[in-house]
């Protein structure tokens, strides 16, 4: 009896947004008086942190700094519609609607701008920092708030945006399966390091190396907090989770933490995260959605690790002590 | 985290000034003070509880329901059972054109599922409201039942949902949504190996701290305020518009921050009640699962089983892929329609294979109903998928991490759903985790694009 060490790899994609498209969202934008700017949505925040990706991706496109921009959401007196934050679509689908209400509102002060430098819109460019100015003459400017103001009490010019991003609705060709799920894709590979326990079948998950290609890190620390976190999701996943252990038998469900199993600090994994950027086409910045993707690849790679370790195969889920137990066992009986 | 920029560097520039930055969350500071709102925190006087009444049996016919005990009991304000709600029979992607509706908001006649909702008893308080649920009689002549997904499938299985006919969903490509791409039986007979392999998973929980509920309060001029942690807002609007019969312009729903979703919160099971709740009584009403309810009354991810047949040729390349997919939906629909379908779309994988035949199927069960959960359709799938890569690199006595590299799809490739491969990275993140992992590969893999294919 002893640990035995094994080693697996798993590779996949990951589509953006919901199957076969067909999911809206829109977002509006203004300024108040002083040049600070308003997103307004329906979408909802997980915890995940889509407003500060939305205040991000407002700022970048109107050219202020992001702590200028405030995001009022999940009102559905308030907020345009949303289709809902889910199926890796908040970045992606959410963030093209912001982007959008932004350039329009950004057109709509440069013009202001314009007005008042008495200059042609075109000419003109923003710092990122809070001015506009006279691109090659950066001495003839403007702030931001001295723009706000004016097109509010000088000018009677709305500095505001309307954004809507919706994929067209693929239908599925019934005999050949002809379709468009998506229009961009994410990608992973994970490598697994365990060590099974072949007396009582327990499994260490040792080291986790992750490489995932996101399009665009559009914030690389909260790019990090969402990969992290599927990554122990996945290793859950393989190792634990099941609200029907002995599935289809219904009884022994989990009713609360205690008897729901997942893995506590103590067994997750040293975990390595290498994030790729090939940009998508169509995501806001090249950005792609990664919130599914990251908690997939764990799960065959923790499986192909156990057989490396140990030679069985486990083709069910979850990968549980009891599991392995019996496959060793009919591997002794047949050796 | 390291950004390895040096990859598609000729397809980006980071030039910009908020875009890539690691600006610190402007929501987190109110995370971990402990200062974030969230739907629970807010309070009402005269706030009413709801409890719901669950079937204790995986299928059987209700005879009758005797509330008289109940409704005598300290506190109790009021019963809602089927009778009260003005459209009770419903199915959430009616929003999307994908019917029939399949569900009772309340049980009408029979229930499905162990844990299926049956009356709805609302009280002061919620200890008032748990123990008046206790003393609703419900006469139940119990049904067989099925549980597995390919014995419901069988001729004479007990048919678990009437509103279906039969215990699958019926597409409009057939009982399968189905996919077909050159010719598989060929690349079997071609192919040097063949393997068929079947892959099970289990339902599993979304597990979100916060549990699934919301409070609703009527706002005096006919419309109601719905403070919720639905995932999805107007997806919540537009379905409790539909079940209560009420103009969506009568409701309002606030959500904020939820605390967790996972795609638990995508179904419409606690608000369309409570408002209807608050609408008859003309009381706040608050409605959030028990743990209990969250692990074993909201729905889970599906449980799966998913047969891969393979052709494969000594030299590495995958010839032939048939894949069947079986979603165990449990006994009502909610999202699994879908989640079923985009396996389809997402089969073969990353890889190019010329021959590529797929049918996934969505069963009924009388087991509590699957809906969406991070990863829909394609979790398990993927699961099935690497482990049978493995399996066939060490069939052919290949390195798996080769074996993938020779199958990987490239920008132009065709896919089985006939779209063309844009903007591939799969070649390049096992380069990359080739290096990381300090598991080597030969030379040429590690020259390969995803950009082109080599001459």
């Amino acid at each position: 009896m002893a640990l035995k060490r094994g080693r697996g790899v798993a590779a996949i994609n990951y589509p953006t947004g919901m199957n076969l498209g067909g999911d809206p969202s829109q977002a509006l934008v203004h300024s108040t008086p002083t040049g600070a700017f308003m997103v307004t949505l329906s979408s909802v925040d997980l915890g995940q942190g889509l407003r500060q990706v939305m205040a991000q991706i407002c700022a970048e496109t109107i050219g202020i700094p992001t702590e200028q921009v405030t995001i009022d959401t999940a009102d559905t007196d308030t907020g345009p519609h949303c289709m809902g934050t889910f199926a890796s679509r908040g970045t992606h689908r959410i963030g093209n609607a912001v982007a959008q209400a932004a350039r329009e509102a950004r057109q709509v002060m440069l013009e202001v701008a314009a007005e008042a430098l008495e200059v042609d819109a075109g000419d003109l460019d923003t710092d990122g920092k809070g001015m506009i100015h006279v691109k090659g003459a950066p001495q003839k400017s403007i702030s931001v708030f001295d723009t706000a103001l004016a097109a509010h009490f000088k000018y009677g010019r709305s500095i505001s945006g309307r954004g809507m991003f919706l994929v067209p609705r693929s239908f599925p060709e019934t005999e050949t399966g002809a379709m468009k799920p998506a229009t961009c894709y994410a990608h992973a590979c994970t490598v697994v390091d365990v060590e099974v326990d072949d007396e009582t079948g327990e499994v260490d998950v040792v080291s986790v190396k992750n490489v995932f290609e996101v399009g665009r890190a559009l914030n690389p620390s909260m790019v990090e907090q969402q990969l992290v976190g599927g990554s122990w999701m996945g290793i859950s996943h393989a190792l634990y989770e099941t609200t029907e252990p002995y599935y289809p038998a219904r009884e022994h469900g989990g009713r609360d933490f205690n008897e729901y199993l997942m893995p506590g600090p103590g067994n997750l994994a040293e975990t390595e995260t290498i994030v790729l950027e090939r940009p998508a086409a169509d995501g806001p910045y090249g950005a792609k959605g990664v919130g599914e993707m990251c908690a997939n690849p764990q799960i065959p790679a923790v499986a192909n690790a156990i057989f490396d370790a140990v030679g069985v195969r486990i083709d069910s889920l979850p990968i549980t002590p009891e599991k392995i137990l019996r496959a060793l066992k009919a591997q002794r009986a047949a050796a | 985290m390291e950004l390895r920029k040096n990859y598609f560097a000729d397809e980006r520039k980071d030039d910009l000034n908020e875009i890539g930055h690691s600006l610190q969350r402007s929501d987190v500071p109110n995370h971990v003070t402990g200062r974030t709102a969230f739907f629970a925190d807010r309070t009402f006087p005269n706030l009413l509880h709801l409890k719901m009444v669950r079937s204790p049996h995986h299928h059987a016919r209700i005879r009758s329901i005797d509330l008289s005990e109940a409704e005598r009991h300290p506190g109790v304000v009021r019963i809602l059972t089927s009778k009260d709600v003005p459209q009770n029979l419903y199915t959430i992607l009616i929003l999307i054109q994908v019917g029939p509706p399949d569900e009772h908001v309340l049980a009408e006649g029979k229930v499905r599922w162990k844990g299926e909702a049956v009356v709805a008893v609302l009280a002061d308080s919620e200890r008032a409201a748990n123990e008046a649920a206790a003393k609703v009689k419900v006469d139940y002549e119990v049904l067989p039942a099925v549980f597995d997904m390919l014995e419901a499938l069988k001729p004479g299985a007990p048919l678990v949902n009437e509103h279906h006919g039969q215990n699958y969903y019926r597409y409009d490509s057939g009982a399968s949504r189905k996919v077909r791409f050159g010719d598989v039986e060929k690349g079997f007979a071609e192919a040097d190996f063949v393997l068929e392999e079947t892959y099970h998973s289990s339902p599993i929980e979304q597990a979100p701290t916060e549990t699934t509920g919301c409070i609703v309060a009527p706002e005096g001029n006919d419309r109601f305020t719905c403070y919720t942690n639905t995932q999805a807002m107007f997806f919540t609007l537009d379905n409790a518009s539909i079940i209560l019969q009420m103009p969506g312009h009568k409701l309002h729903m606030v959500g904020g921050t939820a605390g967790g979703g996972f795609g638990g919160k995508v179904d419409v099971t606690v608000e369309p009640i409570a408002i209807l709740a608050a609408r008859l009584t003309g009381r706040p009403v608050s409605f959030i699962y028990s743990r209990e309810e969250e692990m074993q009354i909201s729905s889970p991810r599906a449980a799966e089983t998913i047969t891969i047949k393979d052709g494969v040729m000594k030299d590495g390349r995958i010839v032939a892929r048939q894949v069947t997919g079986y979603t165990d939906a449990g006994a009502y629909s909610r999202h699994s329609p879908y989640g079923a379908q985009k396996g389809a779309a997402h089969y073969p994988g990353p890889y190019t294979i010329p021959n590529v035949w797929v049918d996934t199927w969505c069963v009924y069960t009388n087991r509590t109903p699957s809906s969406a959960m991070r990863g829909f359709g394609v979790t398990i799938a993927d699961f099935a998928l690497e482990v049978q890569m493995d399996k066939l690199a060490r069939l052919i006595g290949m390195d798996p991490l080769e074996f993938r590299f020779i199958n990987a799809y490239r920008d132009g490739d065709m896919k089985a759903h006939r779209q063309p491969t844009e903007g591939a990275a799969l070649i390049e993140c096992m380069q990359e985790a080739s290096i990381a992992a300090g598991w080597p590969v030969a030379e040429r893999f590690m020259k390969m694009s995803s950009k082109r294919r080599e001459a």
